[in-house]
């Protein structure tokens, strides 16, 4: 009784208004109170991977040590309690996105393995020789790969909106692209290497007005600005739970319920079928219908505690906070002698890349590191964005909830010992 | 910034900077491109064999400060010495890049001026930029019709 009441005073005490408080959400995060090199840890490599609040690990330890089983067969209790604990994930995932219905939910490995299902399984069955597949210039390998080896197979073209220096896309000539031969659209909600935010519900609308269906790549934009899946007009949308601080291995694919019972299932197994003789196997109805073998159990639970503590935070209030911290780091390494910013999109979230006098991104990262901060050099999975943007890497810093301005401070000073050390 | 400092010594800086032997080869004999996959640095390695030893070595292309300088040192060390001179060269200069100075005791006269590099072992994810020269550099000896990636080798 005791402990709940000094609780409560103390989340009033540093908090009266109620409102998101980036302190007291750090403390959450076990992994953030380390030194790195001597340095209070900086972690700013947040579009990579998030770190994880106890309550997720925690989730994640008390199924293992509680109710550890298989689920959808046992018949004692312990395979009850997992299998609830399972579909109440689903239940919760379905929420967060506004799905309408939990069936509509597929897990999977992560945002790669959810495009490259509905690439083997929708593009396999609708896309023909001739036929056109439409992505963008600022999409990540993981949403153009499994597009070239479909249309590869198939025969068909890949067809690729172009992006302004800014980091933009072209929306009139993305219109024009829609053809009478595209068969689908594939789309990042938020670039990973700019932070571009994509107008997803025009998008969607143009896409519509010719009758192509839209896949939308969530993995940068959910952790920052949630996604409703209604209101965006996406038919399909892809996210991973370990960058919205949930554990890695686990991911969503959410369909139009239509369209995933119109699909053929992808791999076989266990779970997705209803009956098999070696004649004919009746499979099983979505999700289940794509989700063969054994699922991660404990990453789905420790997801679901990942969306409820998103949730607790309110997802509008951490979207504001996080849009002061990164426009006051876009102000701040701006301001920076020989700093160049990659990419100055209309509306940006989760990342800023940038680029300091010549020194390779990899040398700023390495330089950083030594100073405590976490960054991430490189091309970031999008060559061909680089190569349009007329560079091979950037340093690209990226936020979370627990970041603050104080962070960006330690950055900035970090950027100036790059200075000094390639002056 | 000690550990820093060990990375980027006088010397890396500067041949990272004004890299020696840059520039295509003219009579070059053997040539191999190598890749870093994960930071798209990108290197191609000329060498002239005469006489089965390596009378002059010279690389183009992009990278960072450690791949750019050792690059520019590698070309100047391996100029007199045939192939087997080369791998076992490699050889120590790898451990040097893996594990540091203390792992080849009377090391520094026998490295020469690839002593510098000593405080690549403190950073894992630099060894592959150390090394991506030298793997092309091989591979151009060996006859490599095909580009070297630093991911093919393992490490």
């Amino acid at each position: 009784m005791s402990t709940s009441v000094s609780s409560q005073r103390r989340i009033h005490a540093a908090d009266p208004a109620g409102r998101f408080d980036p302190e007291r959400a750090r403390a959450d995060f076990p992994i953030l109170r380390q030194k790195v090199r001597g340095k209070p840890l900086v972690y700013l490599d947040n579009a990579a991977t998030a770190q994880k609040p106890r309550e997720v690990i925690d989730a994640m330890t008390r199924y293992y040590e509680e109710y550890n089983a298989n689920v959808h067969r046992g018949v004692h209790l312990l395979s009850e309690r997992a299998t609830k604990a399972h579909d109440d994930a689903r239940r919760a995932v379905a929420r967060f996105i506004r799905a309408a219905d939990p069936h509509e939910v597929v897990f999977v490995r992560g945002t790669t393995e959810a495009v490259n299902l509905v690439a083997q399984t929708f593009g396999r069955q609708r896309v023909g020789p001739g036929d056109e597949v439409l992505i963008t210039g600022l999409e990540h390998h993981s949403n153009i790969v499994p597009w070239q080896m479909l249309c590869a197979e198939k025969g068909a073209k890949l067809q690729v909106v172009p992006v302004s220096d800014a980091g933009d896309l072209d929306l009139d000539a993305l219109e024009r692209l829609l053809g009478p031969r595209t068969r689908l659209l594939a789309v990042a909600q938020v670039s990973n290497a700019l932070g571009v935010v994509n107008p997803i519900r025009q998008i969607t609308s143009l896409a519509h007005a010719r009758g192509v269906p839209v896949l939308v790549d969530g993995a940068q934009g959910i952790p920052h600005l949630g996604f409703d899946v209604g209101a965006s007009g996406a038919d399909f949308y892809a996210f991973s739970g370990h960058k919205m601080y949930g554990p890695m291995g686990i991911g969503v694919l959410w369909g139009r319920k239509q369209l995933l019972e119109e699909m053929p299932p992808w791999q076989g197994g266990g779970d997705m079928i209803l009956s098999v003789t070696f004649e004919k196997t009746i499979y099983n109805a979505v999700p289940h219908k794509f989700e063969a073998g054994t699922p991660a159990v404990a990453e789905a639970i420790g997801l679901a505690a990942a969306i409820a503590y998103l949730e607790r935070q309110g997802i509008e209030a951490v979207a504001a906070h996080e849009r002061d911290v990164l426009a006051y780091a876009v102000e701040q390494l701006r301001a920076i002698p020989d700093v160049r910013l990659v990419g100055t999109p209309a509306e940006r979230a989760g990342v800023v890349s940038f680029l300091v006098g010549d020194v390779h991104p990899h040398d700023v990262g390495t330089v950083l590191d030594g100073q405590g901060v976490a960054i991430r050099a490189g091309h970031h999975c999008a060559q061909p964005l680089m190569k349009r943007l007329g560079i091979t890497a950037t340093a690209r810093a990226s936020v979370a909830l627990y970041n603050t301005r104080e962070d960006v401070d330690a950055l900035v000073r970090a950027v100036h010992a790059v200075r000094e050390v390639f002056a | 910034m000690s550990e820093l400092t060990d990375l980027y010594q006088e010397v890396v800086l500067d041949h990272g900077k004004r890299p020696r032997n840059f520039g295509p080869l003219e009579g070059a004999t053997h040539h191999a491109e190598g890749l870093n996959p994960l930071c798209g640095d990108h290197f191609t390695v000329h060498a002239k064999m005469d006489g089965g030893v390596v009378r002059e070595a010279r690389f183009e292309g992009s990278g960072c400060a450690i791949s750019k300088a050792s690059a520019s040192v590698m070309t100047g060390v391996v100029k007199g010495k045939t192939a087997a001179e080369i791998d076992a060269l490699f050889e120590k200069f790898h451990k040097l890049v893996t594990e540091g100075p203390g792992s080849l005791p009377g090391a520094p006269e026998e490295l020469g001026k690839l002593a510098v590099f000593g405080g690549v072992h403190e950073y894992p994810t630099r060894v592959k930029c150390a090394s991506l020269a030298w793997h092309a550099l091989r591979a151009a000896l060996a006859g490599a019709q095909e580009p070297v990636s630093t991911e093919a080798e393992g490490e």
